[in-house]
Parts: structure tokens; C-alpha cells; sequence
């Protein structure tokens, strides 16, 4: 197979290389760094952390988000933790063993390179985070407490309760909020890039709309990061913040940014199963639920409806435990997963029937009740137990949870080099919108980590290195590259105001698109679902901008046309990930196609064929974009088999 | 269940704003209160007419972003509960219910049900920070810090920064919110070389911006949807002296 992609990584031994390339960057005399301008989309954990750090150093940064205060970015909903391969339990964790994790979670997808650096820096963020007054959780000792996360076998989870994300991104905000009173941030909230603007192939600044007022205006700089997250939500219901979207990423996927592997989407096994028809979102369970619930669904169909605190253990189905005895209810979430889609898919499934369907099994707390008393179990879970309570009316002391798999993240995503720039020259893109780290699965506490390496370690570095490379200089307003750009913005609303026969709310829309995706390319996918799927994609893509209807104008607070914008992008990105998924003949972490199966039916690689990074290019026309190769080399780690059984 | 919904309605911060009242059926118990507002804009819109405007993204209760005056409550009448996470089984089948946005100066209203909550940034703008640079921290263990002081520093930092605070106080005051701010930082060891400052140029950012004093009714606490108490102030008011006393 043929790479044409370079990473630019560097060589040598795994754990010179960071250093090293550190040491061959360029470096900008700390006088001149105030007159290049950066601009920083996104303000989660990946962009607040990188404009705090680059505003630090001295570059004039503007940094950018849709909501109305950079704190409320979608890392605040992150509950888990954060790894770090510090072994303050002295339980055997090394730099080596985090690596050597997260590349055999991502099923053997990722560059060593990349993941070698994240984990070397993990330490460090720790460090910065207590620096700022993020108050992790601590033992009795004053020291700082860890726990094993998602089946790890070390306990190397920093955390915060369940409110690791929110803690982390306070402090990245906090950093943020000293370089703005320090002169060297300016903030855009509410202000939503809808354009990139690049000159002679460099990317040189963008374009955006006040969602207050509305008004267009384009900002430029010598460089841009993008940090805006993931794109969960093209399948409308996902455990993703309402606002979370691509647009950004798939505005410079248009200007020639690649986009990388963009089927591999992870699923959640744990989280609150849908109401009715008027869902919204979804709610993520902590995965620690497992450790102590055991999964169940009713033996037989007819007993869906069945008291099931009362259903006799011989007509229940664990079936967690009796697929995969070793790991049992602890297997990795893709597994778990897929096994609950495959048993509601049967008829198996509880809970309310929304569109005909019953989906949701049982985690079930009773026999641990028993057995541990309430008063444990409410220590450990309390907080979760409410939580379910307030959004379904029902006590999981006395009635078993109900869960099913939900979206949860997008390992996929720009493609970046070493050095965490796209394809676009002067354009970098980090935290959950990039593809780096974390192959065809993410391990759980890793995107934390991601983000806050990427922003606070990595790309303030080679974000300098690129400068020192280029004379700053600025961009006249007026450049015809700027111009266009504009209009094109203001084309597009215009057409999204007017469509010519307009009929449905914009929901409309994105509730069918991820129906499809969720139904032909979410947990489980096949080359009949996938191309049924690729049939239906482009027509309601052409019914969206012939039918949507948004009332108001473009001159005023409207979320509606902001909602309609976001939308048009996944139409055209769920296209992609179908393309993607139908092109990747294996299966991989996430990636689960029912063609590709070991005779025990479990997920089988194709090592030989696909060990490669698939990176997208636009080619003008959606349905049909050029394939880049990224050749993946193993040189520290055997690419193995993952077997639970 | 059916509902009668008066709403507020305002077209941008300079416009006189008024109540809407909609006539909302098949309303489920198990719909939250977003979802119930999500099918009446979704309504409006199919409609011809321009939906209520409302701020909200996480819908999980950590963001932040949902701010609604339900029936005079900030975030309506569940304790500890944001808005989003108030689900319609708490109501009544034929009630009225009355949405308005946060009644606060220092938080114009933008359109309809949203505000402008940016005083809430300029307020940590202005000392809200421990100031330590990228890369110049030291190992996260070489401090040792007693579980129940990082504890309680935990608990105060659990603010979402919604503003339901200065909503629900007669005299629009964020004392709770910068007293949460001023506990968290100032508890922890690494809080300690600004305290005195921080907590000076937060109160005095606080007044710039237009919010009233704490006058002790206490309405704060029962309407922080994380449940952070008074006990806050009195400790930020305690810090505010011993910064005119002590150097350090
Ligand atoms: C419920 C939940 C729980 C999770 N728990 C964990 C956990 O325990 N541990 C873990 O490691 N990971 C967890 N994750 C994953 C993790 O939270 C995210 O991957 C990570 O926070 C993403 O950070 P980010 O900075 O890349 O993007 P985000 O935090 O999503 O920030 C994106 C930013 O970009 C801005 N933006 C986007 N588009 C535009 C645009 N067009 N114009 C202007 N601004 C824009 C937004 O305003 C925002 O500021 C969880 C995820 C979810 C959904
Ligand atoms: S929408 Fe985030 S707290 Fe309510």
C-alpha cells in the first residue's frame, strides 16, 4: 500500500523523540512574539488552555466560542477523570504502560509517535492543574487519590467526584481569564466561525458571526487553531452538549484540511435510554456503575413488560456475564455495547416503545444492595442514583436502571501531523476535533488528557515553531481571498433564510440524518446498511436545503438559523463517515462491521490491508472524496488481538 | 398534560418587553422543561413565527448555560436542580406556568429569555486566578493538602456560574457567586499569595458592574442549583478585613 501522507514525525528512539523535536523547533524571541496575531477557536479544554499558554508567552491571541462565556465549552460535562501516568499508587504504572494502553485501546489505529508524547506529558498536566487550584480528589493523607477507570489495571484516574471536566476546564478558564486581564487574549463569545479564510495556501484567518447582533466579520491573523470539539452530534442524539457541532472542522475540511477516519465514532454503553419521540439529548451514567450493577435483560420476550424486580433469575439473561466470563459486566464499552444493541435488537429490549422499539436492559443494583447494604451503595453512586431519579421518576434502590448505548465521542477528525497541523499550511487543529491520539477506540480519562496536552504542552510549541518560519505580517481587510469568504458566509445565510419551499424546522432533518447514521453506521455496520445509507444521505441533504424553514433574519439573536448552519455540515459530514465506514473492510475498536467477525463472532482486524489512517479530501463534490493514506508503523508495540473472553 | 405558558418576550436589550401566552397539550411527564419549550418553538416555527429564544447547551446540569425564571423561582421549584434538569412531572396537569429571564441590571437581556451574563467573566477577570505559568508547576504531591480543606475548596468550586444567585436576590447581588470564587482559591494553598488581593479587586469589579450588596436574605443558597451556602460570604467578608490587617 502506498503512504502519501508525511507525519513529519521524528525518529529514533520513543522516548528521545519529543525532546529532540523540541529541541529542532524554531523559537520566536520572546520581543517579537507580540507582533503575531493567533487566532484560538474553541474555549474547552484543548483552547482554553492553548490561547491561555500562547497569550502567556506573548503572542496576541483572540480566542473564540459560541457560548456566552468560554467556561460553559462542552469539557464541563466531563465526569470521569483524567489519566496521568504519575504511579503515585505504586501499582507498576509507567509512561511505557499508559502508551502501550491507550495504543492497544485504539485497537492498534494511532501513530506511536503521537501517543508516546501524550503519555510522557501526562505528568506534567497534573502538576499545572494543581498549580491552578484544580482541587482533585485526595486521600486522607493530603495526597492526591486515583482510581482504575474502564477496566484499566492500574489506578492511574485523577479525579474530581464526578466533576473532573468541569474542575479542569475552570482552571484552563482561570488561566484564560489572567491573560485577558493581562491584555493578551481578547475574548469573542458568542461570536461562531462560519468561514476559513486562506491566502496563497496558507491559513490565515476566519470568518464569523455575532450571534447577538448577527454581523458578519472576518478577524486575521498568521495562524489559526481550531479546538472545537467533537461531532457526536450528527447523529442528533448523542450525550454531547446541544451546541456541540463540525462546522468549524468541516469549513476547513471545504478549504482542503483532510478529514481523518470519521467513522470511528465511540458508543457509550451506560447511558439513560430515550423517553419519547421529543428526546433531546442523552444522558451519560458513569461507566463505574458497572463495577458494581449487573447487566440483565428478560429471557423471553414477552416478559419486556414483566415487574422486573420481581422477574425469577431463571428468566433473566445476564448476558454480559454469560457471553464474556472473565470480564463479565467489566468488558470494554464497544463490547458491552454491541452486545445490549444485539439482545434489544432481538426483542429482548425494556423500557418505553419509542418508534416501535423497546431499547434498554437492566443494570441492576440489587443483589450488591443486599449484600454491601444500601448505606455503601449510596456512598459510592448517590450522586448518579439522583440523577437518574430526577430524569426518569424511578428509584434505581428499589427498581433496576434502565441503560442503552449512546454517542458518546468522535475518535475521527482532522487530520494533524506531529505537530498537530492539518493539511492547510498555518492551520492546527487540536483536543477532540483533530484524529491524533487515540485510534479506533478512546480509552476512558484520555480525552482530558488529550486536550490539555495538545493545548497547554504541545501546540504552543509548534505553534512558535511555524511562526519563527514566517515574518508576521497582516492581511488587508479588503483582500480579495477575505472578501470572498465574507460573501460566501453571507450567501449561505441567505439560502438557509430562503429556501424555496420551506416546510420543517430544521430538526426535522437532523432527527432523520441520525436516525440513519445511528441505524447503519453506529454500533454495528454492514456494507448493504452502509450503502443503503449513502443512497439516502444526498436526497435528504437536497430536501433539507429545498425544505428547511427558518423564521426571523440574519440580523438578530437567532438560534434557529445557527441550529440550521450546524446541521447542513453533518448532512454533508455523515456522508463521509459512511463512505468511511464502508471503505474500512475489518473491523476495529469502534468500528464493528458484522462482515468482518471471527468465527466466534467477535470483531476481526485486518492488519495486512487496513493499518492505515484514512484522511478525506474534498474534492468538490461531497459524495465522492479523494482517499490519503497514512501507512501506520509499528515499531515498539506488536499489534495483537483483544480477546474478553 | 396541558399547560398555559406565559413567556417573556423581548426583542433585543433596548426593546420593551412583554408576556406571550401559549396554550401548550400532550405535554408528557417525562419531557424536561427545555424539551417541553423545544416542542413549542419547533411549533412556532412550523408555524411561520419566531421561537423563544432561551440559552442552554449541556442539558446536564454542569454548563451553566440555562437561566429561567419559572413561576418566580430561579430555575424553577426544584431544589438543587438547574432548569434543564427540571423535568415536567413536577407540574400539574392545567397550570399556568410564568418564564421570564433573570431579573438582573448587570445582566441585560438579550433576546426574550437569554442574558448577558459576561459581568460574571469580567468579575474573575479581575483576580479569579491563581497566577502560575504553563510548565512552571511543581509535582502535584509536593503540597500535601488535608482531604477536608480540599474538600470543602471542591465544594465551593462547584459553581456553574449560572447567575440564579443574583436572579433570586432582592438587592441583584453575586455576592454567593464571588464569595464561591474567593472560598475555593483562598482555601487551598496555592490561593494563598493573592488572597488579599483577589478578593479586593473581585468586590470592587462586583460593584463596577453594578451589583447590589449582600443584605442577608439569603435567597441565594435556596436558589443555587448546587446547594453552595452562605457560610461563603461570611468567609469572603472575613477575608475582605483581614486583607486590610495582614500582608499576607
Ligand atoms: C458526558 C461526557 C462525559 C465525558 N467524560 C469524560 C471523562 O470523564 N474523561 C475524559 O477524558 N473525557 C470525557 N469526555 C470527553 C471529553 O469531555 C471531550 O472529548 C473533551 O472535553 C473535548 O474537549 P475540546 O476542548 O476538544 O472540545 P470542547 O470542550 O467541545 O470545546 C469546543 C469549543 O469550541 C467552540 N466552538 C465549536 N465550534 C465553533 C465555531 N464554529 N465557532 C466558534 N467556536 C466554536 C465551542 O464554543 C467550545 O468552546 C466526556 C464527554 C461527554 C460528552
Ligand atoms: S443547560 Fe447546562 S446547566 Fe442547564
Amino acid at each position: 500500500m502506498i503512504s502519501d501522507l508525511n507525519a513529519n514525525e521524528p525518529t529514533g528512539p520513543l522516548e528521545n523523540r519529543w525532546t529532540r523535536h523540541r529541541f529542532d523547533m524554531a523559537l520566536v524571541n520572546p520581543a517579537n512574539r507580540k507582533k503575531y496575531r493567533v487566532i484560538v477557536v474553541g474555549t474547552g479544554l484543548a483552547g482554553g488552555s492553548a490561547a491561555a499558554t500562547l497569550g502567556e508567552m506573548g503572542y496576541r491571541v483572540k480566542s473564540f466560542c459560541f457560548q456566552d462565556s468560554p467556561r460553559r465549552a462542552h469539557s464541563i460535562a466531563a465526569q470521569g477523570g483524567i489519566n496521568a501516568a504519575k504511579n503515585y499508587q505504586n501499582d507498576g504504572d509507567s509512561i511505557w504502560r499508559l502508551f502501550y494502553d491507550t495504543i492497544k485501546g485504539g485497537d492498534f489505529r494511532s501513530r506511536e509517535s503521537n501517543v508516546y508524547r501524550l503519555a510522557e506529558i501526562s505528568v506534567n498536566i497534573i502538576d499545572q492543574a494543581v498549580a491552578q487550584g484544580v482541587p482533585f480528589a485526595r486521600e486522607y493523607s493530603g495526597l492526591l487519590a486515583n482510581r482504575s477507570f474502564g477496566g484499566a489495571q492500574v489506578s492511574r484516574t485523577f479525579y474530581a467526584r464526578g466533576q473532573t471536566g468541569q474542575q479542569l476546564l475552570l482552571g484552563a478558564y482561570q488561566a484564560l481569564n489572567r491573560q485577558v486581564a493581562a491584555g493578551t487574549v481578547t475574548l469573542h463569545p458568542r461570536t461562531e466561525m462560519l468561514e476559513l479564510i486562506v491566502i496563497d495556501g496558507r491559513a490565515r484567518g476566519i470568518v464569523t458571526r455575532n450571534l447577538v447582533d448577527g454581523s458578519i466579520e472576518s478577524h486575521t491573523a498568521d495562524c489559526v487553531v481550531l479546538c472545537t470539539g467533537g461531532y457526536g452530534n450528527a447523529y442528533y442524539l448523542s450525550t454531547n452538549a446541544k451546541g456541540c457541532n463540525t462546522s468549524a472542522a468541516w469549513r476547513a475540511h471545504r478549504h482542503g484540511a483532510l478529514f481523518a477516519n470519521p467513522c470511528f465514532t465511540q458508543i457509550h454503553p451506560t447511558c439513560i435510554p430515550q423517553s419519547g419521540t421529543y428526546q433531546s439529548k442523552l444522558t451519560l451514567m458513569s461507566e463505574s456503575l458497572r463495577n458494581d450493577g449487573r447487566v440483565w435483560a428478560p429471557l423471553h420476550t414477552d416478559d419486556s413488560e414483566a415487574d422486573p424486580a420481581t422477574l425469577p433469575h431463571d428468566r433473566r439473561d445476564y448476558f454480559l456475564e454469560r457471553r464474556y466470563p472473565a470480564f463479565g459486566n467489566l468488558v470494554p464499552r464497544d463490547i458491552a455495547s454491541r452486545a445490549a444493541k444485539e439482545v434489544c435488537d432481538q426483542g429482548h429490549g425494556v423500557g418505553p416503545e419509542v418508534n416501535g422499539r423497546r431499547l434498554g436492559v437492566y443494570l441492576d443494583f440489587s443483589e450488591a444492595i443486599e449484600q454491601m447494604g444500601e448505606a455503601r451503595i449510596r456512598e459510592r453512586y448517590g450522586n448518579l442514583f439522583e440523577m437518574y431519579e430526577r430524569i426518569t421518576g424511578e428509584s434505581p434502590y428499589t427498581t433496576p436502571m434502565r441503560i442503552y448505548p449512546a454517542i458518546h465521542y468522535a475518535m475521527g477528525g482532522l487530520w494533524v501531523d506531529y505537530n498537530l497541523m492539518t493539511s492547510i499550511d498555518g492551520l492546527f487543529a487540536t483536543g477532540e476535533c483533530n484524529f491524533s491520539d487515540h485510534g479506533a477506540n478512546r480509552l476512558g480519562a484520555s480525552a482530558l488528557m488529550q486536550g490539555l496536552a495538545d493545548g497547554y504542552f504541545v501546540v504552543p510549541y509548534s505553534v512558535g515553531n511555524y511562526l519563527a518560519r514566517h515574518e508576521p505580517n497582516s492581511v488587508p481587510g479588503d483582500h480579495a481571498a477575505v472578501n470572498s469568504a465574507v460573501t460566501a458566509v453571507r450567501d449561505r445565510i441567505e439560502r438557509l433564510l430562503n429556501a424555496p419551499d420551506p416546510q420543517h424546522p430544521p430538526e426535522y432533518f437532523h432527527r432523520k440524518l441520525g436516525q440513519i447514521l445511528w441505524d447503519n453506521c453506529g454500533m454495528t455496520r454492514d456494507p448493504v446498511a452502509l450503502r443503503e445509507a449513502l443512497a439516502r444521505i444526498p436526497p435528504l441533504r437536497e430536501q433539507f436545503w429545498r425544505e428547511v424553514k427558518v423564521t426571523g433574519s440574519g440580523e438578530t439573536f437567532n438560534q434557529t438559523l445557527e441550529r440550521a448552519g450546524r446541521i447542513a455540515d453533518f448532512m454533508e459530514l455523515g456522508e463521509l463517515m459512511c463512505i468511511d465506514a464502508l471503505d474500512r473492510n475489518e473491523s476495529c475498536g469502534s468500528h464493528a462491521r458484522t462482515d468482518h467477525v471471527t468465527d466466534e463472532g467477535e470483531a476481526r482486524r485486518d492488519d495486512e490491508n487496513y493499518s492505515y489512517v484514512a484522511a478525506w479530501e474534498f474534492s468538490g463534490d461531497t459524495s465522492s472524496p479523494n482517499l490519503h493514506r497514512e501507512q501506520l508503523r509499528f515499531e515498539f508495540v506488536h499489534p495483537s488481538v483483544r480477546s474478553y473472553k | 398534560m396541558n399547560l398555559t405558558l406565559h413567556v417573556w418576550r423581548q426583542a433585543d436589550s433596548d426593546a420593551r418587553g412583554d408576556f406571550e401566552t401559549f396554550k401548550i397539550s400532550d405535554v408528557s411527564p417525562d419531557m424536561s422543561f427545555l424539551e417541553m419549550l423545544d416542542v413549542l418553538n419547533e411549533g412556532l416555527i412550523s408555524e411561520g413565527s419566531e421561537p423563544v429564544a432561551f440559552d442552554h447547551d449541556c442539558r446536564e446540569g454542569i454548563c451553566g448555560a440555562c437561566s429561567l425564571v419559572i413561576n418566580g423561582v430561579p430555575h424553577g421549584p426544584q431544589k438543587a436542580t438547574t432548569t434543564c434538569q427540571l423535568y415536567m412531572r413536577e407540574f400539574d396537569d392545567g397550570q399556568a406556568v410564568w418564564i421570564e429571564p433573570w431579573r438582573v441590571g448587570a445582566f441585560p437581556v438579550v433576546r426574550d429569555l437569554v442574558v448577558d451574563r459576561s459581568a460574571f467573566d469580567r468579575i474573575l477577570q479581575a483576580g479569579g486566578y491563581v497566577s502560575v505559568r504553563t510548565g512552571a508547576a511543581p509535582d502535584g504531591n509536593t503540597l500535601p493538602v488535608p482531604k477536608d480543606v480540599a474538600d470543602r475548596a471542591f465544594t465551593s468550586a462547584t459553581c456553574i456560574g449560572c447567575g440564579a444567585c443574583a436572579a433570586a436576590c432582592p438587592s441583584s447581588s453575586a455576592s454567593l457567586f464571588v464569595a464561591a470564587k474567593i472560598s475555593h482559591l483562598g482555601l487551598l494553598p496555592q490561593g494563598q499569595v493573592e488572597r488579599n488581593s483577589r478578593v479586593r479587586m473581585m468586590l470592587a469589579q462586583m460593584d463596577g458592574e453594578g451589583f447590589g450588596h449582600c443584605s442577608n436574605h439569603a435567597e441565594c443558597q435556596s436558589a443555587c442549583p448546587k446547594e453552595i451556602d452562605i457560610g461563603r460570604i461570611a468567609r469572603m467578608n472575613r477575608d475582605l478585613y483581614r486583607s486590610f490587617v495582614r500582608r499576607t
